[in-house]
């Protein structure tokens, strides 16, 4: 039980250091706007809630590193997240890739749209056919129409 | 002795806390009155009980009783006093009897506020919040007492985590605390109703002010922990998406939802399902949130210790108390249907657009924070969904949200007519574009469509909220608390989606190394190490810089970010320099000593930042302005209103 | 009214799924690498720098690779474990000596005994990641064909090498 509190405990210091690289950025901006995205799309196996831009773990500086190269190599962005998953899992990506078991977290946000644009039309379709006096019991409730 | 003592008290607590669910519950449901008397009477017992148990425990940490287990855990002889206070509810078990005491506070404060509400429906509400307070405190007797103790007592004790030595901890627990449990009134007043079998527009009137106040503290206290994070952190992000951070996102979402929902039962007897339903899942939600945070089931930097028993409990609470909730709506829901209805284009409608989208918004957080859990559960493999995901998830449904609400804060009821005001909505919209195109090209320069888009929205409902207020009192009439509360948040929101839009537009950020004597540029902005030194703090030594930042030549500030060795935990930590401006944060933090003096550095440019901050505020200072409308502050009685009502009825029947 | 029940229903649903999720382990991150074959690589020797230590030199019978480093408290604690196995002369154990300084790793087989064929000195970390490495210890089981066929994260003990580990290696003698 406390080696457990000791652990997360640990977790906790090893998040509050800023990872800051040392080594130089990329000449190019658009290989450095790469770098800075990709590395914010990483997790950390380590310091598991950051990202590996974020973490000052000793993985983090190395995969921080390998990051750098695939991408000096001329690596698409593809390939680099299958460089990354080959060896640590899906687990290391921050934006899931589009697979088959991710398929309804990705089809989520439009399908709740849809449908919730599909209910509340039905609904006022509904109500717009119905009359809009007020309900009698609710008289001695009644305040002035303009209120909020 | 003391620390028995407060133990001793916590289950005479638990034990006042079943007689007032019990009396609350049944003098209501078989109308008798001493039994209703009674609930009060063991709402102020508990409170008492509860609060003398966490002075205990605070005493403890007062007096660096090392032999409660809990303080050792926590605090050190040289911690300064006021963290060794806050760190009563630093962890698990000292941060539940916070959650206990809160809980207690808010059932007090519905007991003795409720003039105008029929004995009946208080009692049942405080009833029900017995029963929720019954099952924590249980949770805390069984499972995780902090009045436990170490013998022999350590010698001193391991301290609190150097990121929570801050202030931050003073405020943001309790206020988040207040503002989850807050919830449990509404929650409480739906229960009562479905128990009643009654629910209508005065019961609406009543649970108003009650959401909106808990709504309020939510909004501060989810507004400071993000403010907390990115001074303390030193890190510039002020959202990481973590589930413990969705955790208290979701019933602040649900929340929103309520009380835009209860307008409209309030006003015309409308979404009372619809209420119901959200004021039984805000408080879920709450609940839901303290699960997630003690049970180790989703992983979170922000997580206590994690430990399956006690997780097992809080899902036990979850499923009695949100099942029993929901099956309760299952059977009594069928009651509240309504026969009005209202037009297409309508206040009415805009708020259920709002609801649904606001819903809809709270499921994909709830789908991203849970699909890990899910597949893993499933044997369908280990993933991971982070900020990326719920940067563009959480973007479609609030886009048009944030749309609508410009001309859905003006829609009339039953039926709008925009008229003249639908003019001027055309006009401030086009003013709205040119403002944002301008503000891109000239002020910052191009960065992409969303960029604009973000700008215009903002300034349209920002100049949208205006509107209203402004011809009111133009036209001479007077200005209820509800509607500036109402404009004063719409307000808010427009400011903070000004400010999340510039920072995340025009944000810059370099690392390097730099030693003393030695500057480099960001921004437009020179950043020179002056000096590099040693400082001792009260329980920590540090390596102190001095970075001079010039623009243009013109001293603008000079920042000290440190290095930070905190000596009983031995745990580096780094203090960020910041200089804030309303215009822009220029952050200075120090990484690590590369040799010859020189550390490595990163600087940070965020622009438009602490708008982010104030919007939120702002949204909760409307939301505090609009509780205190006239309407909820009625002096007369429940039964005087009844008596009066009557009367009137009988004067008309006889003239 | 079937649809005022939705509500209490996927309330069920999620309860299943959060009792379920209780009793999962998220310390342990799966090995993609499980069944795919094991990388190569050519490495420094701890002791004996000028040489090199090559996974081509295993190829062709079982070995265990551990990852191991002298900062590292659970290889401290699974070392005798790991020389009683040595001991036993089933199958060579290779180490991976991750992230460290020669000197130090040199120092502590010495004072604390080898339970290695070789240990490969891995100061970059790079064929650390080619192997998912994650954390230490680690300890891989890869066959005769050159397949890692299992991953252990966390400190070896006799137990996990009966029940994990032997059968395993069983199986694959067998097969041959």
């Amino acid at each position: 039980m406390r080696k457990l509190f000791a652990a997360i405990l640990l977790a906790l210091f090893a998040l509050q250091a800023v990872a800051i690289d040392t080594a130089p950025a990329f000449g190019d901006p658009v290989l450095q706007a790469r770098y800075e995205k990709l590395s914010r799309e990483l997790r950390c196996l380590q310091c598991r809630s950051e990202t590996i831009a974020d973490s000052n773990a000793s993985l983090a500086e190395d995969l921080r590193r390998q990051l750098r190269e695939l991408i000096a190599a001329g690596k698409t962005d593809d390939e680099i997240m299958t460089y990354m998953t080959d060896r640590y899992g899906d687990y290391v990506r921050y934006l899931p890739a589009v697979k088959g078991n991710t398929l309804l977290l990705w089809a989520a946000p439009v399908l709740l749209v849809l449908i919730g644009a599909a209910a509340a039309a039905v609904v006022i379709a509904r109500k717009s056919k119905l009359p809009d006096d007020d309900l009698p019991e609710d008289d001695r409730a009644r305040t002035g129409m303009d209120a909020p | 002795m003391t620390i028995e003592l407060g133990h001793f008290a916590l289950i005479l607590a638990f034990c006042l806390t079943l007689s007032q669910a019990f009396f609350g519950l049944a003098g209501a449901a078989w109308r008798r009155p001493h039994w209703i008397a009674l609930t009060k009477n063991a709402v102020i017992g508990q409170f008492v009980l509860t609060a003398f148990a966490f002075g205990t425990l605070m005493y403890a940490f007062y007096r660096n009783d090392f032999s409660v287990l809990y303080v050792a855990q926590n605090s050190n002889s040289e911690l300064p006093t006021i963290y060794r206070l806050a760190a009563t509810w630093g962890a698990h078990e000292g941060s539940l009897l916070l959650w206990l005491l809160v809980q207690a506070a808010w059932t007090l404060a519905v007991a003795s506020f409720s003039r105008s509400i029929p004995e009946v429906v208080t009692s049942r509400v405080l009833g029900v919040l017995g029963l929720i307070s019954a099952g924590f405190a249980l949770f805390i007797l069984t499972t995780s007492s902090p009045f436990a103790r170490l013998w022999p007592a350590a010698i001193d004790g391991r301290d609190l985590n150097p990121l929570l030595q801050d202030p931050g901890l003073i405020i943001h627990p309790p206020m988040q605390y207040t503002g989850y449990i807050g919830l449990s009134v509404p929650f409480a007043f739906a229960i009562a109703a479905m128990l009643e079998g009654k629910l209508d527009s005065v019961w609406a009137r009543w649970v108003r002010p009650w959401t909106n106040v808990a709504w309020v503290f939510l909004t501060c206290g989810i507004t400071l922990g993000s403010w907390w994070a990115y001074y303390e952190l030193g890190w510039g992000g002020w959202w990481f998406w973590d589930a413990v951070e969705n955790a208290s996102f979701m019933p602040w979402l649900v929340a929103t939802a309520l009380i835009h929902s209860l307008a409209v039962t309030e006003k015309r007897g409308l979404f009372k399902s619809w209420t119901l339903l959200l004021s039984i899942t805000a408080f879920s939600l709450s609940v839901l949130g303290t699960f997630l945070v003690r049970s180790g089931v989703v992983e979170s930097v922000h997580a206590f210790a994690s430990d399956p028993k006690r997780g097992l409990f809080i899902l036990t609470f979850l499923a009695l108390c949100s099942g029993s909730a929901l099956g309760l709506y299952a059977w009594r829901a069928p009651l509240f249907r309504t026969n009005t209805g209202f037009a297409p284009v309508s206040r009415e409608s805009f708020l259920l657009v709002n609801n649904v989208l606001l819903v809809g918004a709270t499921i994909l957080i709830l789908l991203g924070t849970l699909y890990p859990m899910f597949l893993d559960a499933l044997d369908l493999g280990r993933i991971s969904v982070g900020p990326p995901y719920f940067n563009i998830a959480f973007l479609i449904p609030m886009l048009p949200l944030v749309l609508l609400l410009a001309p859905g804060m003006h829609a009339g009821w039953k039926r709008a007519s925009y008229g003249r005001t639908g003019v001027l909505l055309l006009v401030l919209l086009i003013v709205a574009i040119i403002a944002a195109v301008t503000l891109d090209f000239a002020a910052y320069g191009w960065h992409s469509i969303m960029t604009t888009v973000g700008f215009a929205l903002a300034i349209w409902v920002g100049l949208a909220a205006l509107v209203d207020p402004i011809s009111r009192l133009r036209k001479g009439h007077s200005l209820s608390a509800g509607i500036i509360g109402m404009s004063v948040a719409h307000f808010g929101l427009a400011l903070f989606v000004l400010g999340v839009t510039t920072t995340e537009s025009y944000r810059q950020e370099t690392d390097l190394s730099l030693r003393p004597g030695q500057s480099a540029e960001l921004a437009g902005f020179q950043f020179t190490m002056t000096r590099l030194g040693d400082v001792k703090g009260p329980n920590f030594d540090a390596i102190e810089s001095e970075i001079r930042v010039t623009r243009e030549g013109r001293e603008v500030a000079v920042l000290h970010p440190q290095k930070r060795t905190y000596r009983v935990q031995k745990n580096p930590m780094t203090e960020a320099g910041i200089d804030s401006r309303w215009t822009r944060h220029l952050l200075v933090s120090m990484g690590a000593p590369l040799g010859d003096g020189a550390w490595s550095l990163r600087l940070q440019y965020k622009p438009m930042v602490q708008f982010i901050w104030l919007g939120a505020f702002t949204m909760a200072f409307g939301g505090l302005i609009a509780a205190f409308d006239r309407r909820y502050r009625s002096r007369v009685t429940a039964d005087a209103a009844v008596a009066a009502t009557t009367r009137a009825k009988t004067a008309a029947k006889t003239a | 009214m079937v649809r005022y029940l939705i509500p209490v229903a996927l309330l069920a649903a999620l309860l299943a799924f959060f009792f379920v999720g209780l009793d999962r382990d998220k310390e342990t991150l799966p090995s993609p690498l499980i069944g795919k074959p094991a990388p190569q690589f050519t490495l420094p020797r701890v002791g004996d720098p000028a040489k090199t230590v090559s996974s081509s030199e295993f190829a062709g019978h079982p070995y265990v690779l551990n990852v191991w480093a002298t900062w590292c408290v659970g290889c401290r604690q699974e070392h005798e474990a790991l020389l009683q196995i040595a001991s036993r002369g089933e199958v060579p154990i290779v180490g991976l000596n991750w992230k460290d300084e020669m000197p130090l790793a040199e120092q502590w087989l010495q004072q604390l005994g080898n339970p290695y064929v070789a240990t490969a000195f891995d100061q970059e970390g790079r064929v650390a990641i080619d192997w998912g490495v994650y954390g230490a210890p680690e300890t891989f089981l890869i066959n005769a064909q050159g397949t890692i066929i299992h991953k252990h994260v966390a400190p070896m003990t006799l137990e996990i090498w009966e029940k994990e580990f032997a059968p395993l290696l069983d199986q694959t003698a067998g097969r041959k």
